[in-house]
């Protein structure tokens, strides 16, 4: 699985009240996250934000509270995969039920910079910076997290894999 | 030219080799040694033994959700296509972060959980008058026994670690999984042994123990592994502030933090607990991926500040810092305890007339024995105002939100930017005697500055 998409930098510790603030979550609607996604952090985000965007982060992307309504406003957004140096456990759980593709790399983190074009090949881990033609690997998603994330998330992975009817989430 | 980089980042979730193997293969007759976590999990997995890393599909006791994060858990349960909740005594429902409902759009989330709950005969549905925040509602109530495996799509579920119990946060759609299956899988974490030793100093809580913690190991500093406290300390402190200690684990990036029920604990689960319960405890020769220890007599009342809860300083370094509001409630300090302190430093007294003093009992329990035991007087005498038990300020919903460029001290438990409002504005965090005495101050002061002794 293969995706790429240009690059937006963020530090070390990204919170959840960052990623999305608590005071838009008196609703759960995808389309009125994305909206307000990021903009304590870079008010410009979610009006500059394209649909493929990838996202870089140092250490602990995510930390904070559990709420899915991060990554949830990240994909809602248009953010195809995320790459950092490590991630926040309860989101990166979060972000792979949602079939939103995380990576670990700490030289990706390093490396990369802002406005970047990146090609990322899930199955292997790889990470190809086309702009300075330069590769690094991360360590790839363990298969049963590749088909979740082929799905579009837990939810519709079980229904598959059940044979339930497909029935439209968001 | 540079070449291409090869790096192996280390897996999230990482798979360690059972450290146990070397004492299995000299004595195969010998225990496997564990730690109260891997017991918990292996008991849930119907295994025998377990070890960090291993992948276990585990039974769980009891889920958790509240007003934000039940409408997406309840959306995913029905998307899986379920009909009935696993047990309808284990499904909690507490609509507690925006209410009593602080609009229109968070009366409607409380009303998605309010039919669910009908709809599924829950007996745990807990309609504000009976309500309380989540984590400090559910050990009141005795909905968390020692050794059981709870899940809250909630982050600070970790609290009920404090009973001897595996509790961990997980997302909405995890939780509407475990809510249609009563399982979920969890790879076993690694354990952290803490060890605090020492006497404790006046003033000091739990909650400058685990401040202070915080502040040593950092923000990831136990990132995917089990926090467990224990030592003499730990045994001489309260509920109240193992609950704090607990909770704040995840502070630290933990799965869960724990602490071996004891005496303390058995005095205050017994009169609550409904169902038979198991007590666990770590063996002797468990393996730890690492151990600290801590002399508490060397630590005094901490602050942390603003936006990391891991910018921790003992607060006589704090320097001249006046402040705006200062806040004494939320799930890690809104125990009776915490506001039996606070009123000991607040009578007779007046708070300082540039501040803003709000209190927050966590239950509706702890209010009705705060205004018993004359707290509640005392607040109000002293200028404070008292909302009804509500996540409410600690998450910047309502009922205290700070303006631009306002500095708050709050007993909560995050102080990340804009994480009370006003993205320009600053959070400080602290125990409550540090609270109500920087509430009389009007700026962030030792306790000892306001009254001598403790
Ligand atoms: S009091 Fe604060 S930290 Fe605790 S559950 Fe409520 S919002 Fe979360």
């Amino acid at each position: 699985m293969k995706l790429k998409g240009r690059i937006w930098k963020f530090g070390s510790d990204v919170d959840t009240d960052a990623i999305i603030s608590a005071r838009y979550l008196n609703q759960s609607d995808p389309k009125v996250l994305a909206k307000h996604v990021m903009e304590d952090e870079r008010p410009e985000f979610p009006q500059k934000v394209r649909k493929g965007d990838m996202l870089l982060a140092e250490k602990n992307f995510g930390c904070g509270s559990s709420r899915e309504h991060a990554p949830l406003a990240l994909k809602a957004a248009g953010i195809s995969c995320i790459v950092a140096k490590s991630f926040a456990r309860i989101f990166y759980r979060n972000g792979l039920n949602l079939g939103l593709p995380l990576l670990e790399s700490s030289e990706a983190s390093e490396m990369i910079r802002e406005g970047d074009q990146i090609r990322v090949n899930l199955t292997t881990g790889e990470i190809f910076n086309l702009t300075q033609k330069k590769k690094f690997f991360a360590k790839p998603i363990p298969t049963f997290m590749q088909e979740l994330i082929k799905d579009g998330g837990l939810i519709r992975h079980l229904r598959k894999s059940s044979r339930l009817p497909e029935k439209k989430r968001f | 030219m540079r070449k291409a980089l090869i790096t192996f980042a280390p897996c999230p979730m990482p798979y360690a080799p059972c450290p146990m193997l070397h004492i299995r293969k000299k004595n195969m007759k010998a225990k496997h040694p564990m730690t109260i976590t891997e017991k918990i999990l292996a008991a849930h997995a119907g295994k025998k033994r377990v070890c960090p890393g291993e992948l276990l599909n585990v039974r769980i006791d009891l889920t958790l959700a509240n007003d934000i994060t039940a409408p997406l858990a309840i959306k995913a349960f029905n998307e899986i296509g379920a009909k009935k909740v696993f047990h309808r005594d284990r499904v909690v429902l507490v609509p507690d972060h925006f209410t009593p409902a602080k609009d229109i759009l968070s009366a409607e989330q409380c009303q998605v959980l309010r039919k669910f709950a009908k709809s599924q005969h829950l007996t745990h549905f807990f309609e504000i008058g009976q309500c309380g925040i989540e984590h400090a509602l559910l050990p009141e109530k005795g909905l968390v026994l020692p050794g059981e495996v709870a899940v809250g799509a909630d982050s600070h579920t970790c609290t009920y670690g404090a009973l001897g119990a595996f509790s961990t946060g997980v997302g909405s759609t995890d939780l509407g999984a475990a809510m249609a299956t009563g399982r979920l899988w969890f790879k076993v974490p690694e354990s952290i042994q803490f060890i605090y030793y020492g006497k404790i100093n006046p003033w000091v809580s739990g909650k400058d123990l685990i401040l202070f913690t915080i502040g040593a190991i950092g923000v990831d500093g136990a990132l995917y592994q089990a926090m467990e406290f224990c030592g003499e300390t730990i045994q001489r402190l309260s509920m109240a502030s193992r609950l704090t200690m607990a909770n704040m684990a995840i502070e630290a990036g933990a799965k869960n933090g724990i602490i071996e029920p004891d005496e303390i604990t058995l005095q205050f689960i017994q009169p609550r607990a409904k169902r038979p319960f198991r007590i666990y405890q770590s063996d002797k020769e468990a393996h730890y991926a690492g151990v600290k220890e801590y002399n508490t007599s060397k630590i005094h009342p901490q602050v942390a500040l603003p936006h990391l809860p891991s910018k921790v300083k003992d607060v006589r370094e704090i320097g001249k810092t006046e402040i705006d509001q200062v806040i004494i409630g939320s799930c890690t300090n809104g125990h009776l305890d915490d506001l039996r302190v606070a009123a000991k430093i607040l009578k007779g007294r007046k708070i300082a007339p540039s501040l803003r003093l709000i209190i927050i009992p966590a239950t509706q329990e702890i209010y009705r024995q705060a205004l018993k035991e004359g707290f509640l007087d005392i607040f109000l005498l002293a200028g404070a105002v008292i909302s009804p038990p509500t996540c409410g300020p600690c998450l910047g919903g309502h009922m205290g939100v700070l303006a631009e460029g306002e500095r708050a001290l709050a007993t909560t438990n995050r102080n990340f930017r804009g994480r009370m409002g006003h993205v320009q504005s600053e959070v400080y965090l602290s125990g409550p005697a540090v609270a109500a005495a920087s509430a009389v101050k009007g700026r962030i002061c030792h306790p000892e500055e306001v009254v001598k002794k403790g």
